[in-house]
């Protein structure tokens, strides 16, 4: 991935294949703007698996569909650049974020079952969106082609025919799978991929993402409150709170060494099969008004380590020593 | 497609208890309300002995219930009876009439159709625009107008101030029906003759007034397909098909129509019953001789036996179009099976 050394200097770093940079996202509503995103930059680069993960609410989800232009209504991108490989999608000609949807980013949903057309037969939406994007191909061409990912994904070719109802859960979120791996996109963008599965499917979907991210050298960004599902999947995560990054870095320093208190938190709300407990560990409060967000940091009326500075002040997003970014005045700049 | 024949056979017996009921209703409603077939014939000061001859001529010296029996029994036997006014057959009054009003009112639900699916569509996709809200108060305006209202008005601006298209009738004077007629719907007739000449003429005849028929009931369908749209807009599959690179055009009419129009569908065999109301007056406004004027003629004759049996016949459309409506679900949506 990226060729880091141990004390955090960057040597040549190659140039991430997507780039946000300062995105903000509103969401006008009666009673004001809704700041679903604030000032958000995060890198992607060639290959690496990015969890994203955050409650409800903080803008996970929102940021996701920015990355394909497809914020829904009212919602709109305030300000920001989204860079695909250099290029800001959100100034691109419609033509081309049409092509770019499904071949340079693709996106799995949340809900496999509702996901798909209820109307259409598998096949025909993998035709039309073949024949979207490469209409020279012919029809036989395609069918073959999807037959192939299909099995490698381990679905009988004969379900092409089928109809969405007729298949289990598992199967159309597969199907999802390979409707965005189809075009041969190289950043997937799953977001919250397992929640409508049970638990059997959902450790056979990390067994199969890990896979193909393999095979088909994706770049993955993982959306999700699964703190287990992040844990198997990505190599760096982001956590958000209130639509702003709160922390930042790889997995092994978010899941061992949390700077943040919001991040300690919901490490802390994961339950742990050894330890004998009567009540689930939750976090205190709920998320922010996002129209009339906190003062100082967003996370303060609800931080166990809040200092009176926390409420005044806004915390910047810092770059630490090791490589992490983190906002939170726990942590002066040199720490 | 075993289960398909079944389920029609069980809907047709359905409709047996159904006509019963109406059947029934209608009758007594006739007999309560005030006048009879034969004052209507011979007026208040007809000798008292003509009143009993012609009364024992149709029955109805007999008590109301023998009637009802007699009629039941006749009914039976696949038999609308005769007319009490006219020496003709309840069936021959209708024969050339009901295709008349068939025509007129399938030609209608194409206007509906045509008018109000695009519109609603387009003015779902274009949601709170000035588009939108003109669409929208199209369809409120014309849900409000009265049929015969919107006729008179249309008569007037395109028969008589542009005179462009005739007022009345099924066909004008110089075009003889006998060169074509066979089945009484005319357009078909016409094309199966290849009488270009007279298919054109029976076009324009029906134009205005299925237009008419058909605005009045588009506003239902305009609201019904954006509010269906709005929905389906907004479904994850749609989401999902703008991820994977597809169109609006296509996420609009391919994936979101689509799926609006089932229930589209529904209210198009409810509908049904309201757009043979409303040719009811339309006929009226444009001299149509379809059923819905023979029923306004005979119920001012009191023509007992036409009047049922014209309400039968009203029955069994509504009925066939409702089954019709059933059975191409099975075809659209794939999770319906019978």
């Amino acid at each position: 991935m990226t060729s880091e050394t141990e004390t955090g200097k960057v040597q040549a770093k190659p140039e991430p294949i997507l780039q946000i940079k300062k995105l903000c996202i509103d969401y006008p509503i009666a009673i004001g703007t809704v700041q679903a995103v604030r000032d958000v930059s995060i890198d992607l680069y060639d290959g690496e698996a990015l969890g994203l993960v955050g409650e409800s609410g903080c803008g996970k989800s929102t940021l996701g569909l920015a990355i394909l232009d497809l914020v829904r209504e009212p919602g709109k991108i305030a300000s920001g650049e989204i860079l695909y490989h250099g290029r800001d999608i959100l100034k691109m000609p419609k033509a081309e974020v049409l092509a770019l949807r499904g071949q340079g980013v693709a996106m799995v949903f949340q809900n496999p079952l509702t996901s798909l057309n209820p109307l259409m037969k598998i096949k025909d939406h993998f035709l039309e969106t073949i024949q979207q994007h490469k209409p020279d191909i012919l029809k036989k061409d395609a069918l073959r082609m999807t037959a192939e990912l299909l099995e490698e994904l381990g679905i009988d070719k004969k379900r092409m025919d089928d109809y969405p109802h007729q298949l289990s859960g598992g199967m159309r979120q597969r199907i999802m799978i390979a409707l965005g791996l189809i075009m041969n996109p190289d950043i997937i963008i799953a977001d919250e991929p397992t929640t409508s599965l049970d638990v059997i499917v959902e450790a056979g979907f990390v067994d199969l993402l890990n896979r193909l991210r393999m095979k088909f050298e994706l770049s993955i960004i993982l959306i999700t409150h699964n703190l287990g599902l992040v844990a198997e999947i990505a190599d760096r995560i982001v956590v958000m709170y209130g639509g702003k990054i709160m922390e930042e870095g790889t997995a092994e320093m978010i899941f061992h060494r949390p700077y943040h208190p919001y991040t300690a938190g919901l490490i802390n709300c994961v339950p742990n099969i050894d330890v004998d407990q009567a009540k689930l560990t939750t976090m205190a409060g709920s998320p922010p008004d996002l129209v009339h967000p906190p003062k100082g940091c967003r996370f303060q009326p609800r931080c166990p380590k809040a200092l009176e500075r926390c409420a005044v002040e806004e915390p910047q997003l810092l770059t630490y020593r090791d490589g992490r970014r983190a906002a939170c005045w726990l942590y002066p700049e040199e720490f | 497609m075993k289960n398909l024949l079944k389920y029609i056979v069980s809907r047709v017996l359905l409709t047996i208890p159904m006509l019963f009921i109406l059947l029934s209703l209608v009758f007594v409603v006739l007999r309560v309300m005030p006048g009879d077939p034969v004052s209507a014939m011979l007026g208040d000061h007809a000798p008292a002995h003509v009143i009993r001859e012609k009364q024992l001529e149709l029955g109805l010296d007999k008590p109301i219930f023998v009637q009802y029996l007699n009629y039941l029994g006749q009914i039976a036997r696949f038999d609308l009876g005769e007319s009490m006014v006219y020496k003709q057959r309840v069936v021959d009054t209708m024969k050339d009439k009901l295709p008349a009003t068939v025509e007129l009112t399938v030609i209608a639900m194409i206007f509906t159709l045509l008018i109000g699916i695009p519109l609603g569509a387009f003015a779902a996709s274009k949601r709170r625009s000035a588009r939108d809200f003109g669409i929208r108060l199209y369809g409120n305006i014309v849900y409000c107008i009265p049929v015969y209202w919107m006729g008179l008005m249309l008569q007037l601006l395109f028969g008589i101030f542009l005179n462009w298209l005739p007022i009345a009738g099924r066909t004008s004077a110089r075009t003889f029906v006998t060169d074509f007629a066979r089945s009484n719907f005319y357009i078909i007739d016409t094309i199966v003759a290849g009488n270009w000449a007279a298919l054109g003429d029976v076009l324009i005849h029906i134009f205005l007034p299925s237009l008419t028929l058909g605005i009045t009931l588009s506003g239902v369908f305009l609201r019904l397909t954006r509010a269906n749209m709005l929905d389906t807009l907004k479904s994850d599959y749609v989401l999902a098909a703008r991820a994977r690179g597809i169109p609006e055009k296509h996420v609009v009419y391919r994936h979101a129509l689509k799926n609006a129009f089932i229930p589209i569908l529904t209210m198009l065999g409810l509908q049904f019953a309201t757009l043979l109301a409303g040719a009811i007056l339309t006929e009226s406004t444009f001299s149509w001789p379809g059923i819905g004027r023979l029923l306004l003629e005979r119920i001012y004759l009191r023509d007992y036996p036409v009047i049922q049996g014209v309400i039968v016949v009203y029955a069994l459309l509504v009925s066939l179009i409702s089954m019709l409506v059933d059975i191409i679900y099975a075809f659209i949506d794939p999770r319906v099976k019978y």
